[in-house]
């Protein structure tokens, strides 16, 4: 059965879906309790359905979806590794998921050890010294840290630095967060080989008097070390700037190299990418900030302390740059993480990073007979590519993106890191096999060979996908945005 | 070999003979000298699951679940009902180990329980536009104070200290960074003083924020604060709701507000020591280019067949970089997704129905718990599910006795209020019992 409705058309009056026990209190008209003026005298907006009607309804949306779970899912700077299912149970067992955030210290005990031993396991991981679990992303961790750089200058009473350094490969969020923290980007050029221009890196430092600090991604997007990363940190110390380390890529140096000890004073990891938390869709997950000695007094309260075998929140941070999210964070997110630090161990978490690098390096030895390499270097987790290999090719990215679909695999990222035409990013993860390493591998040759033979079929994929190319300049010039009857 | 890392020795010395490399060791050549870790993490040794499981059930058994537990403490997160589907529909994979639907082609799941979402919120507050959720409630009040202050290109926040504190002190961490002058406005009675409110709006003022039911429970006069709000040049009124509440109340599009933001945890999300909630922003048509976040819409695809795609991306960060209207980049993903599967299985009927009975209940509690005279409400105003009381006694003694009787006690309010020393705020809803509140009382009859 074809199924293509939504939910409010399948509505129908008198249909429930849920029971309330009786109400087991005095009956009272609700117009005796809160004023008339207050209260809405119209039925609500919502659909009746049955609880078949719901199960049925969104399960057949789930079968719309591609995850993880579905198959191969490369897209790059995104992780997109396996997301154990343990960590799942873990972080819905009763003493967690019920409990409220504000039950006095002595009932939340367990939470708070973990929280405590979690930010103990990442700083480890991170080189940093202390770390707050409070932000909610990646791009929110960017903007708590920032925040952390703009408290530590005012405090040396140094106004004039106002500007962000952000490499011209950087993610978006980079820009964006230094934006919204109230800091003028300035970009810095990458070399041919990919990585910061140093000589354009002194340039853009100038007399260093009015720089923050610098925010950099290491690997960075285009999965390659920024080798020269001890000589950045020095230039951006000696202007009196501070280092932000951007976490998206951290699963490919776990256990290897550690951001601290590259001279970073401020650090987010993607909890959801390199600790395997689930993506949920595009969330909830979770970007907690590390930071060296010199800036713990600037970090968000509360912090977990630990008082002989009693853990507790210490708000007492007088210096701190205030609360950033509601409560402590996304703690059932956190519990998962924990979960697969336990789990990993000092062992395996290097052996992540490792399969990951091999596994990156592996698929693009066999990718790039076929497709254009702009850098021929040792990648880290990711690689990007510039597109089919071959003169005067009508096919582009989009198409080999748009037939990918067609042979079941995730697309990788497309278009980005802008710095490469047609760029294909591409991050298997050490969760894949060599088996499905090889099966990617022999789609994207055939696609290839599509590419210079038949290449309508690449221009008129997907064929095989339940909606192919949606008009996306039409969603935004007429924008639908609700279900309107 | 570990059971999520899925290559063998063997598969190994192919892929590094295919690289042309012999060593796993020389994937890390450009890694420099002097920053490379020569030594094992500080960790302990990997686990087996079973011993991983072990561990964590003994942390999480330290702590006291609201399983053993009679609830009666809100002020922000609340113990409501939470529908077995909710749990089932988000426990699929195909759902939760998928990302941001960049590819509509194999999204179209999320992207349609996205557009349901957003027409839910739409319905429910009575705006015309609704993104597709914020980090929390607590953030989305600051998110939707940054987007009133540059549409309005002014500095001057107005926030009532009726708003839940927690949020405010949120607020004033965003404030500080686009240096926006944040104003309180005092309370009188429990409920923002309008007095007040008129003589602070002025041309300066970039909007006005109200929550309804406030911190205290107390409905506050959304319709009357709009109207004030509006006497300021291009100031954007903002309510902050209990989409619960909603069930009874008047919607805030139909009071004058031009942006609804509010948590939205009581919508079939667990309290979760406090995380990950949803926090949901809708808007009038003006802000629609404007708001932060992925937003959906409804399209059609090369043979006409209707379809969902995130649009209006020339506001967002990967898109538009440093002129982006926010930094933000995931949604609430999963949990926009439990609030969707909330609100349809209650549907019409149930989200009244459960607003109903967590205010006769609340009702019930406040009668029942000040009649002997011994505990006296703090205000005498109209509240939905929370109220506050106030005695002789500290909140620490009650909340502890009540602690040994298996019960969590309310919010001690004099932690933020200062003024309201020994005042105790509770929260009652629909899941409470008239025995769990009869016991409640007798209890505290006892203290």
């Amino acid at each position: 059965m074809a199924y293509d409705k939504l939910i409010f058309e399948l509505s129908k009056e008198g249909k429930k879906a849920y029971r309330l026990p009786p109400l087991d209190v005095d009956d009272i008209d609700v117009e005796e309790l809160i004023p008339e003026e207050y209260l809405n005298k119209e039925e609500l907006d919502l659909p009746e359905v049955s609880e078949v009607d719901v199960i049925r309804h969104y399960t057949n949306l789930s079968n719309k979806n591609y995850g993880v779970d579905t198959g191969f899912y490369p897209l790059g700077s995104c992780t997109m590794k396996y997301n154990p299912k343990i960590n799942e149970d873990m972080s819905r067992l009763e003493g967690f998921v019920n409990l409220h955030p504000l039950q006095g210290e002595d009932c939340i005990q367990g939470s708070l050890q973990l929280m405590y031993e979690l930010e103990k396991a990442l700083c480890e991981i991170a080189g940093m010294d202390r770390m707050t679990l409070q932000p909610a992303a990646g791009a929110h961790g960017e903007l708590t840290g920032l925040m952390i750089i703009k408290a530590y200058h005012e405090k040396r009473g140094d106004s004039k630095r106002n500007k962000i350094i952000v490499p011209d490969s950087a993610h978006g969020t980079n820009p964006a967060t230094a934006a919204m923290a109230g800091y003028k980007p300035i970009e810095v050029k990458s070399t041919d080989k990919g990585i910061v221009d140093v000589e354009s890196l002194k340039e853009v430092i100038g007399d260093g008097e009015d720089i923050a600090g610098l925010m950099l991604t290491n690997p960075n997007t285009l999965g390659l070390f920024e080798k020269d990363i001890v000589e950045i940190a020095r230039l951006i110390h000696d202007a009196g700037g501070l280092l932000y380390y951007d976490g998206a890529n951290a699963n490919a140096i776990l256990g290897r190299a550690r951001p601290g000890d590259m001279g970073f004073d401020v650090v987010h990891f993607n909890i959801h990418k390199t600790f395997s938390t689930p993506h949920g869709g595009g969330g909830p997950g979770a970007g907690p900030v590390g930071v060296k000695e010199h800036l713990v007094e600037f970090l968000p309260t509360p912090m977990v302390e630990k008082d002989g075998d009693r853990y507790y929140l210490d708000y007492d941070y007088p210096n701190t740059i205030g609360k950033v999210k509601d409560f402590y964070g996304h703690f059932s997110i956190l519990v998962r993480a924990y979960s697969y630090i336990l789990t990993m161990g000092r062992d395996g978490l290097k052996k992540v990073a490792e399969t990951a690098v091999l596994n990156a390096n592996y698929l693009l030895s066999q990718l790039k007979d076929d497709y254009y390499l702009p850098i021929d270097t040792l990648y880290k987790h990711e690689f990007v590519l510039g597109g089919l290999k071959g003169d005067n090719l009508e096919a582009t990215t989009l198409d080999v993106a748009k037939r990918l679909l067609d042979y079941g695999f995730h697309p990788p990222t497309v278009y980005f890191p802008l710095i490469i035409r047609e760029a294909l990013m591409i991050e298997p993860t050490e969760t894949e096999s060599k088996q499905t390493l090889d099966e990617f591998a022999k789609a994207m040759k055939e696609i290839a060979e599509e590419a210079r033979t038949n290449v309508k079929l690449l221009k008129e994929a997907p064929h095989n996908t339940i909606v192919r190319r949606p008009d996306e300049v039409k969603a935004a010039r007429n924008p639908v945005l609700k279900y309107e009857g | 070999m570990y059971p999520y890392i899925s290559i063998t020795p063997e598969d190994e010395q192919e892929m590094l003979k295919a690289i042309g490399l012999a060593s796993v060791d020389e994937l890390f050549e450009d890694i420099p000298e002097e920053v490379r870790l020569n030594r094992d993490l500080d960790l302990e040794e990997s686990k087996s699951e079973l011993e991983v499981r072990a561990y964590l059930r003994e942390l999480a058994n330290k702590n006291c679940s609201l399983d053993q537990m009679t609830c009666f403490l809100g002020s922000g997160a609340y113990d409501h009902y939470i529908p077995s589907v909710v749990n089932h529909i988000i426990s699929r994979s195909e759902f939760y180990t998928s990302y941001t639907p960049y590819q509509p082609e194999i999204s179209q799941g999320t992207l349609q329980y996205i557009f349901e979402y957003q027409t839910l919120i739409c319905n429910l507050t009575g705006m015309e536009v609704s993104n597709a959720s914020l980090y929390d409630g607590g953030t989305a009040i600051a998110e939707a104070a940054l987007m009133a202050a540059a549409v309005a290109r002014k500095k001057d926040v107005i926030i009532s200290k009726s708003v839940r504190p927690e949020a405010r002190r949120i607020l004033k961490t965003y404030a500080h960074i686009q240096d926006l002058n944040i104003i309180e406005v005092d309370i009188a009675e429990g409920v923002t003083d309008l007095e007040k409110l008129k003589s602070l709006v002025n041309d300066d003022t970039a909007a006005v924020i109200i929550q309804s039911p406030n911190f205290f429970g107390l409905i506050e006069d959304l319709e009357e604060a709009a109207k004030i709000a509006h006497k300021g040049r291009r100031t954007s009124f903002i309510a902050s709701v209990d989409p619960i509440s909603l069930g009874i109340l008047k919607r805030p599009g139909e009071l004058g507000a031009d942006i609804v933001v509010g948590e939205g945890q009581g919508m079939g999300i667990p309290l979760s020591f406090g995380g990950p909630y949803l926090g949901f922003m809708a808007a009038n048509k003006d802000y629609m280019r404007k708001l932060p976040g992925r937003i959906v819409g409804q399209t059609e695809d090369m043979e006409g067949k209707r379809s969902f795609v995130l649009t209006l991306t020339a506001r967002e960060q990967h898109i538009r970089r440093e002129k982006a209207t926010s930094n933000i980049c995931s949604n609430q993903g999963l949990n926009t997704l439990a609030a969707t599967v909330y609100l349809v299985t209650l549907g019409k009927e149930g989200l009244r129905e459960v607003a109903l009975q967590s205010t006769k209940k609340a009702h019930y509690a406040m009668k029942k718990l000040t009649e002997s005279g011994k505990y006296k409400p703090l205000f005498n105003k109209p509240f939905f599910k929370e109220f506050a009381l106030t005695s002789d006694i500290e909140p620490e003694v009650i909340n502890k006795k009540l602690r040994d009787e298996n019960i969590i006690g309310g919010y001690d309010l004099g932690q933020d209020y200062p003024q309201y020393k020994n005042a105790i705020l509770y929260a009652v809803t629909e899941k409470r019992t008239k025995a769990e509140i009869d016991r409640l009382s007798s209890i505290l009859e006892g203290i």
